[in-house]
């Protein structure tokens, strides 16, 4: 399979599917953020957008849950178009914002009881709605605290749990895991999985490789606003085909190293980072002798070296030319 | 509307759990209230004007005169005490027992050139101006009498021509100029006008508290979530206004009954307050969202806010009476701070909600023009 198809629109039309894009397209000032993006998710399924810093996620994101107007484009939830007005399509959608969205001067339990009331729950309901969604985050102990006095990990947690409040067909999650303790993170992972579980689909859009890899049945890859890729891991690390992946703990004049070993025939991909070189490498074990040899002509001295099976790292350094993490 | 309902009932409960927002609201004008009233007010309440009469003709012609005091007296627009010496009753005047003295010459009843004298007190000149004008009038009101009869008889003691000029007197009204004055002194008393001013005055800082919670909550990522859920955009702005609505009427509420109560304030008519309280409640909520419409930051708002608020204040009239220069007097019919304040003189002079509907319409004119403005620019903050 190649990049090229990958990458194209799926040819269903996507009747269905609980969310599907069409060549959305965003600019700011001119400048384009979200250049033809599309992409469907069925029920259940949870589809990850990896990318790095300034991918464009959240404008994508922004688009679909209806508060981002797209410059071309088209958004349906279960088959409704999605718009600034669309109150029935933005009913179906629980949307976890990146930046925590939460009044501080409410309590946990009265965030939860005001956004289950603006979902459209009765007063009774949302009581005891907000009781459970703070059972299963974990706040139930704090409920009764102003939200500005929480850990940023508990903030994190309010601002999921108020996504859940309605029960919805979609969870829309924008990096919700950035500045969480490993801990929290990994209650926050186990609820996504719990929840995709019970038949909710999930957009999660991550920098962490290894969170898609986690929670993700198929994985978006987004660069400078495109979708570079995408498909089950299965299939995009095919993408890299033949290729072996080389991280090499070095120090020294890393720069020059990098450069000395693009000249090598074998080097498909290549990403310097402060503390070492990530490489694709066709045929590594053959290579290995050459590669160490080009590094410390370059100056530079290797400290470590692992040879890996390509996951979506190497997907993305294979697609990019570059590291998802810096 | 439900949206708009949970939506507002959220911010008022922020706004009340919030001490400085409850400071400025109530806590604060009414401190100051009290504090200016105390210092610079004294007991003074409107009253009637109080005057004296000393009787030297005990003619019919004089007895009219009391007689025409007298039923100012019983309408309250006046007192009245009778004192028998003219010196006793300049000393009364002098001493600040009373504002003015009436001394009916002897012979006014038949002399040709007898006037009312009139002694003021100096520090009540308005109340010495109505006595004077008050005389006047009536020494006027006898001369053509008199002319007339001077001119068929000649003889001053002729007993036909006294009792012309008793039958006159008899029938003589108070011009309604002079009524009108003491009656309806369009100046509120000194405790009412610190408690207007300063309720007035933080009023404009109150109904901040909603329309700027939108910046914030467009800073705060929260306007994006609201957005994101099926709320109409247009509910959370018309959320944002009627929590500013409501929290500036609440707190214009609590601070009338609380100077009336505590403070002796004498708002007047609960009616007509009521209109011109809720009139200048939606003046106050126009000026302050557009200038929330302008400004970027909740704290350039608030700067923004504060300086225009402390600008139309100071042009209203509220930090000094501006009564007596008529310069400023006009600039202040510019600001919704005058048309409260003026409006509430009107009460003060006996006036119903007839008498106030100027100044409920043109602070509502207010209103509206900022309000459409406003909601105009703010429109497009919602919306993403
Ligand atoms: N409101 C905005 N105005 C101008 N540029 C923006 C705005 N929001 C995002 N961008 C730019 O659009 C690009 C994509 O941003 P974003 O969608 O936030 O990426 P991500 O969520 O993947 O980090 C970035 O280059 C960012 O600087
Ligand atoms: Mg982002």
């Amino acid at each position: 399979m190649t990049l090229r198809q990958l990458a194209a629109p799926p040819t269903s039309t996507g009747t269905g599917a609980v969310l599907s894009c069409r060549g959305l397209r965003k600019s700011y000032d001119g400048r384009l953020a979200v250049d033809g993006v599309s992409f469907d998710i069925g029920k259940g399924e949870t589809y990850g957008l990896l990318g790095p810093n300034g991918a464009g996620k959240t404008t994508v994101i922004s688009m679909v849950v209806g508060i981002l107007p797209p410059d071309a484009g088209d958004i349906r939830v279960a088959g409704l178009p999605m718009t600034l007005r669309a109150l029935a399509a933005k009913s179906r959608i629980g949307y976890v914002p990146q930046e925590i969205a939460v009044y501080p001067d409410l309590t946990g339990r009265e965030n939860l009881r005001l956004f289950a009331r603006l979902y459209g729950l009765r007063a009774a309901a949302a009581r005891a709605r907000a009781e459970e969604v703070l059972e299963v985050v974990g706040l139930s102990g704090r409920a009764g605290d102003r939200a500005g006095t929480y850990s940023g990990g508990m903030q994190r947690r309010l601002n999921i749990g108020a996504g859940l409040l309605h029960r919805p067909d979609l969870l829309i999650l924008d990096e919700p895991t950035v500045g969480v303790d490993p801990q929290s993170r990994n209650a926050i992972l186990d609820d996504v999985t719990a929840l995709s579980g019970r038949g909710v689909a999930v957009l999660y859009t991550t920098h962490y490789m290894e969170e898609a890899h986690r929670l993700c049945d198929r994985v978006g890859i987004i660069d400078a606003g495109r979708l570079v890729a995408q498909g089950t891991q299965r299939e995009l690390t095919a993408l890299v085909g033949q290729c072996d992946r080389v991280r090499l703990g070095a120090t020294g004049d890393l720069a020059s190293a990098g450069e000395a070993l693009e000249r090598l025939g074998s080097v498909r991909g290549i990403a310097v980072g402060a503390d070492g070189i990530e490489l694709l490498d066709t045929d590594a074990r053959t290579a290995l002798p050459a590669i160490l040899a080009a590094v410390s002509g370059a100056g530079a001295t290797v400290r470590s070296v692992t040879l890996e099976e390509p996951d979506l790292e190497a997907v993305f350094l294979h697609l990019t030319g570059r590291s998802l993490r810096d | 509307m439900r949206a708009v309902l949970i939506l507002a009932g959220k911010d008022l409960r922020l706004r009340l759990r919030d001490r400085s927002a409850v400071l400025i609201a109530v806590v604060i004008p009414f401190t100051l209230a009290l504090i200016f009233a105390t210092v610079f007010g004294g007991n003074e309440t409107p009253r009637p004007f109080a005057y004296a009469v000393t009787d030297l003709d005990r003619g019919p012609v004089a007895a009219a005169f009391v007689d025409v005091l007298d039923r100012l007296a019983e309408r309250d627009i006046v007192t009245v005490r009778r004192v028998a010496d003219p010196a006793e009753a300049a000393e009364l005047a002098d001493g600040g027992t009373i504002d003015a003295a009436f001394v009916l010459p002897a012979g006014i009843g038949t002399d040709g050139t007898a006037a009312i004298e009139v002694i003021g007190n100096v520090n009540a000149p308005t109340a010495a101006d109505v006595a004077r004008s008050l005389a006047a009038a009536f020494v006027d009101d006898l001369t053509s009498v008199r002319v007339a009869a001077v001119a068929a008889a000649g003889e001053p003691h002729d007993p036909r021509r006294i009792a012309a000029l008793a039958e006159r007197a008899a029938r003589f009204t108070p011009p309604v100029s002079v009524v009108d004055v003491s009656a309806q002194r369009r100046i509120l008393d000194t405790r009412t006008w610190f408690a207007a001013a300063m309720a007035v005055f933080f009023l404009f800082f109150t109904v901040q508290f909603g329309v700027s919670s939108l910046i914030e909550e467009r800073a705060g990522g929260t306007l994006g979530r609201l957005l994101a859920m099926p709320v109409p955009p247009g509910a959370v702005l018309t959320a944002k206004l009627l929590t500013s609505v409501l929290f500036g009427a609440s707190s214009l509420a609590v601070l009338i009954v609380a100077t009336t109560a505590f403070m002796g304030a004498s708002w007047g008519a609960p009616l007509a307050v009521a209109a011109l309280a809720g009139a200048a409640v939606l003046a106050a909520t126009g000026v302050t969202a557009v200038v929330a419409s302008l400004a970027r930051t909740a704290e350039q708002a608030g700067s923004w806010q504060a300086v225009l608020a402390m600008l139309l204040g100071m042009l209203g009239g509220v930090f000094f009476p501006i009564e007596r220069v008529p310069a400023l007097k006009a600039l202040s019919w510019a600001t919704p701070h005058g048309w409260f304040l003026g409006g509430l003189g009107e009460l003060a002079g006996g006036g119903s909600l007839r008498e106030v509907l100027p100044a409920v319409a043109a602070m509502c004119g207010f209103a509206a023009v900022t309000g459409a403005v406003a909601v105009v620019r703010l429109r497009k903050a919602v919306r993403p």
